[in-house]
């Protein structure tokens, strides 16, 4: 499978820069210095790369929003405050292949005309800090960074910037609000990052595996990244699997594969770890509505599920789920998704910033509900609870945390509501084992 | 609490990464900073200090440093070991790793040994959901955990401090 991010992640000594440049690092900087900055723009449009974080929005028409008024300064933020449960892609490339992120970072710096750009990269990532400094200091010694890059006239300095515990600043502008020094409040958009980001000046805020892609489109050209994939899913996901698998970790996929060949073969996940049967998965991040194993691996229509953005959303929320952030979180028969649900409420309550009422205090709420019903104290009646406050909270907020809590809670009465029932009919059977896989599993996902 | 002229210059440096009066920025680096000279934790002097080295009112400091998980605003142990609690690591057996390292070390979560060596915190996903159960210890994660490494986790910090 074509593999175009980290194709050389694990060679040796390609954390630093000689062994990246032997490697073809930095060619593509060198080639992109030479265009004019709107034509990267336009690579980065007809690659049709789409934003890695989670939200999937087109980089390029991202990128064309940026406001360029005179004598103020754009800047470009790297989202690197990777803590979507389930996912940790990021921390892979920025710990094994570091110059990947630097370089597609000055790229895009250009193309925005960014003389300061920074990598706000969460603060448990300690180590990864000093990598990715070190990997600056070794850029700017080589003439990659700094006045007149490579006799080009452009000037630029990245600064590696690290946060202090806090999911909600993965959310663009909580993100540049935390950037500011403050609480990572999101900010009520419009207006949005592009025209007022950080320190009011127009920004572009763009996540690492985005920004990593930009390397191998100036390299390949735009077209040719868009021939990788199908349809509006283009060039190559990092997908971080975890869960009940053979082989949990950083995956590259160029989106063609099966959600099936994903788990099964050996080249990625391997299967079901212990030889037990799959019974659920998340499959793009904790935020993305679970499914269970037959609506995971077809569509409703009976389709075969492909691991890509139009495919894992097929049948909307009713039946499908989300690429997301490509935190791929696989359940086995033994595992109770009650449980599972009761610790996202935890997170989500734990990390919301409290500014909207219906986030606050629904999060709180949710959490208190599923843990009765997991220790075994829960009524019928709070199940239905439960289904009204998350659609209350939908839709209701500034920023998307108040969705990203609802969501997965929502998925797990829709898909297991008889496993939330029997946890309520059965107090004290619930406490000493699981629901099992029941009726949710299809004869396919039996073949273990 | 002051900062060494190493760590002052560290200061600087970080000033020096954002324009000419947004020394705002450098409030989560410089109190990072601050928490590790001060024994692990942020006191109201340790965080007055930063105010006055940034040119802020002490309520702007207050007011991030109690957002943000990763600052300590009591006192906590030599060793602090923070177990992610989040559903992947939920799968693969942190409820157990946090009840043997409570059982261990005799404390429950937020508490640190009369010793003072060790605390205990239950934190939310640190991003190494494939590698669960795991837990961050200072500035390294520690992955893979089982009760076996716990064991020699808690020696190697013992035996560092005899």
């Amino acid at each position: 499978m074509v593999k175009l991010l980290l194709e050389n992640a694990q060679k040796e000594g390609i954390r630093f820069l000689k062994t990246y440049r032997e490697n073809g690092g930095y060619q593509s900087l060198e080639k992109a210095l030479k265009m004019a900055p709107d034509n990267i723009t336009e690579e980065v449009k007809v690659s049709g790369l789409r934003g890695r974080g989670g939200a999937g929005f087109p980089t390029g028409l991202k990128w064309s929003f940026l406001a360029k008024p005179e004598n103020t300064p754009r800047y470009l933020v790297c989202n690197a405050d990777e803590s979507e449960p389930g996912t940790f892609k990021d921390r892979f490339l920025m710990e094994f292949i570091p110059h990947l992120l630097i370089e597609g970072m000055i790229i895009s710096s250009y193309a925005l005309g960014s003389n300061r750009s920074y990598i706000y990269i969460r603060g448990e990532y300690a180590w990864i800090v000093d990598i990715l400094r070190q990997a600056i200091e070794e850029a700017k010694q080589n003439g990659y960074l700094g006045k007149n890059i490579l006799g080009s006239g452009f000037d630029c300095e990245i600064f590696v910037h690290p946060g202090a515990g806090a999911y909600i600043c993965g959310e663009e502008t909580a993100l540049l609000e935390s950037l500011e020094g403050k609480r990572g409040n999101p900010r009520i958009k419009p207006p949005f990052p592009a025209v007022k980001g950080l320190w009011n000046c127009p920004t572009v805020v763009n996540n690492v595996e985005t920004i990593a892609a930009v390397v191998p489109i100036i390299k390949m050209s735009g077209a040719e990244y868009a021939k990788i994939g199908v349809g509006r899913s283009t060039g190559t996901k990092l997908i971080s699997a975890c869960g009940n698998i053979n082989k949990p970790g950083v995956y590259e996929i160029d989106m063609t594969i099966s959600v099936e060949d994903f788990i099964y073969s050996d080249e990625f996940c391997g299967g079901i770890a212990n030889g037990k049967k799959l019974k659920a998965c998340i499959p793009g991040g904790s935020s993305v509505p679970i499914l269970p194993a037959n609506l995971l691996l077809k569509t409703a229509k009976g389709e075969t599920r492909y691991m890509n953005y139009e495919s894992l959303s097929d049948g909307g929320f009713a039946t499908g789920s989300m690429m997301g952030s490509g935190g791929f979180i696989v359940l086995d028969e033994d595992q109770c998704v009650v449980k599972h649900t009761y610790t996202l409420a935890h997170f989500y309550r734990h990390e919301s910033c409290g500014q909207c009422s219906p986030c606050r205090e629904g999060t709180g709420w949710m959490e208190r509900i599923l843990k009765n019903i997991e220790t075994g104290k829960g009524k019928m009646s709070d199940i239905d609870l439960l289904w009204d406050i998350q659609s209350k909270i939908e839709g209701n907020t500034i920023c998307p945390l108040g969705d990203a809590a609802a969501w997965p809670v929502a998925a797990a009465i829709r898909h297991f509501r008889d496993e939330f029932e029997w946890h309520v009919l059965n107090p004290e059977e619930s406490q000493k084992r699981n629901y099992g896989l029941a009726n949710y599993a299809s004869p396919l996902a039996l073949v273990s | 609490m002051v900062f060494s002229e190493e760590k002052m210059n560290e200061v600087n440096r970080l000033i020096a990464s954002y324009p000419q009066g947004k020394q705002k920025s450098a409030i989560l680096p410089v109190l990072h900073l601050a928490q590790e000279v001060n024994g692990g934790w942020l006191s109201t002097e340790a965080m007055d200090y930063v105010a006055s080295l940034l040119q802020l009112d002490p309520i702007e400091v207050y007011e991030v440093a109690t957002f943000y998980s990763m600052y300590n605003l009591h006192p906590v142990g030599k060793y602090i070991f923070e177990v992610c609690q989040t559903g992947p690591c939920m799968i693969k057996g942190s409820d157990d790793i946090i009840a043997y390292i409570k059982e261990k070390l005799n404390i429950g979560i937020g508490e640190t040994t009369k010793d003072g060596m060790f605390t205990l915190k239950a934190v939310e996903c640190l991003g190494a959901c494939g590698y669960a159960p795991m837990m961050q210890m200072g500035k390294t994660y520690r992955e893979h955990l089982t009760r076996e490494k716990i064991d020699q986790i808690i020696e190697s910090c013992r035996s560092m401090n005899n």
